[in-house]
């Protein structure tokens, strides 16, 4: 079995367009979440969320790839711009033909489904542009990000709702560790900050209204957020021969199925995952420093998964540190793992938790650390990242400093 | 603009040239227009002359439309729209 290690990270969400400035909004414990900007938002119930701001297509990328490219395809080339630039990898030769692209979404190209939908539907044309379907097929970022960077091996989308990312990458983990590939480039992007997007999540009735507040007592609903995170997984001696700049390594991962339901989440489902990737990690739980948590700011959620910490690690969830970043860059859902991995790298390099902001109110249900407000130094040498999915699909990965 | 004009201009904006460097002896293949390219100019000369063109990706020696270059396109745009007229 091959060691896995990170060698490039890129991201852009609502706390910035770089894995710099993201960390330092982490740090600074700043706030993402603001009004939406978008067509007929004055006829939604739910007006915020965590949009990603000036970023302009134009410039980035010629006409015809603005043809081509829906909105969460353009987050995901600027983020891998980011993660393959700082891992000073180029794909030739036998490196281009193993390496491959194993991504998460939820939606995929949703803005394009909507706008179209509405010019047939409501503006009443009877002709829709002929790249529609390539633009808002769920592959288009990996195939897109296979293309720009000649990534020849197996290549492919996953998709779990909230948890897509993180399977994404314990996929990619899986693939590296096994000497499939050498390189899996890997992560995940979710664009769905538009009308027919949020009032989809609408109909559920657990969003709020004001404030996305983890673990809070007064939490009242999750708030969604848009943007990618994208990461280079490489074989650890590949790495080590080329003398790149290792962020750490993943040592490990879990996937469970609660089988039990399409929307509330289970504690024995969260908490198989979370001792799985403990196992397959070779941890013990005393070795865990930092949870990234799921942390949606929905009631179930946060007192399902406080549960299932508090279940598999017994005393020792009393002295580590669990917080939650959705409250400052909203729920990226199929994206939120990869953004949230940026957290678990901070505290791992940089010795810096990111907090959960928000926090206003203990609830007993949620009586662990939880980070509250203001990001703090702690030194951690092993991270966990939790994603529990609508659907009961769970996926948890763990990583070490090197 | 003529119809000629009309289609030039479009078939220049997808090849990224300038309208004078199309000829209705240009082909796409000339014009370094790809099938991808071809779909979307199909779809800018529907939208442009508000009709339908029996243009079929799969085959497009099949269908009922010649592309074979720009004078041709511009002959079966004509006729499309003589008989709606």
């Amino acid at each position: 079995m091959k060691r896995v290690v990170i060698t490039g990270a890129g991201t852009i969400n609502s706390l910035g367009h770089s894995v710099p400035e993201t960390l330092e909004a982490m740090r600074e414990g700043r706030c993402g979440i603001g009004e939406l900007e978008f067509r007929d938002v004055e006829r939604l119930a739910i007006k915020i969320g965590g949009q990603v701001r000036g970023f302009e297509a134009e410039g980035r990328f010629n006409r015809q790839q603005m043809s081509l490219y829906d909105r969460f395809t353009q987050f995901t080339l600027a983020a891998a711009k980011e993660a393959i630039t700082q891992s000073g990898l180029t794909f030739n030769g036998d490196l281009s033909a193993r390496s491959g692209v194993v991504l998460g979404t939820a939606g995929g190209g949703v803005s394009t489904w909507d706008d179209n939908y509405r010019s047939v539907y409501e503006d009443g044309k009877n002709r829709v542009h002929p790249f529609v379907v390539p633009k808002l097929m769920n592959n288009a970022a990996a195939s897109h990000l296979s293309m720009e960077y000649n990534l020849k091996g197996p290549s492919f989308t996953v998709s779990t709702a909230c948890a897509s990312s993180n399977h994404a990458m314990a996929q990619a983990l899986a693939m590296v560790r096994s000497g499939m590939a050498p390189v899996m480039v890997t992560g995940g992007s979710e664009s769905m900050l538009c009308f027919g997007g949020v009032k989809a999540w609408e109909g559920l009735r657990v969003m709020s209204k004001d404030a996305c507040r983890p673990f809070s007592a007064n939490r009242n609903g999750m708030v969604q957020g848009e943007g990618a995170g994208i990461f280079v997984f490489e074989e650890f001696e590949h790495a080590k021969a080329r003398g790149a700049d290792i962020l750490c390594e993943v040592i490990g991962s879990a996937m469970s199925s609660d089988a039990a339901d399409i929307v509330m989440p289970s504690k024995q489902g969260a908490a198989r995952a979370i001792s799985g990737a403990l196992a397959d990690a070779r941890l013990n739980p005393e070795d865990v420093a930092y949870i990234n948590a799921h942390g949606t700011g929905t009631a179930a959620n946060d007192k399902t998964e406080c549960a299932a910490v508090a279940d598999i690690f017994g005393k020792h969830a009393d002295n580590l540190m669990i917080s939650s970043t959705k409250s400052m860059h909203g729920h990226l859902i199929g994206g939120t793992g990869a953004v949230e991995l940026l957290a678990c790298i901070m505290a791992l390099r940089d010795g810096v938790i990111a907090p959960t902001i928000g926090y206003e109110e203990p609830d007993p249900e949620c009586a662990l650390d939880v980070v509250p407000n203001e990001a703090r130094e702690a030194k951690v040498n092993v991270a966990l990242s939790n994603a529990f999915a609508f659907g009961g699909l769970n996926a948890v990965l763990a990583l070490r400093k090197v | 603009m003529s119809i000629n004009d009309r289609v030039i201009a479009i078939i220049a904006e997808q090849a990224v040239l300038d309208p004078s460097d199309v000829t209705p002896e240009s082909t796409l293949e000339d014009l370094g227009i790809d099938s991808l390219g071809l779909v979307e100019s199909i779809f800018a000369i529907e939208e442009e002359f508000d009709i339908s063109i029996p243009f079929n990706a799969n085959e497009p020696s099949q269908s009922d439309f010649d592309i074979s270059n720009v004078a041709a396109i511009v002959a079966g745009i004509e006729k499309l729209m003589s008989e709606r007229a």
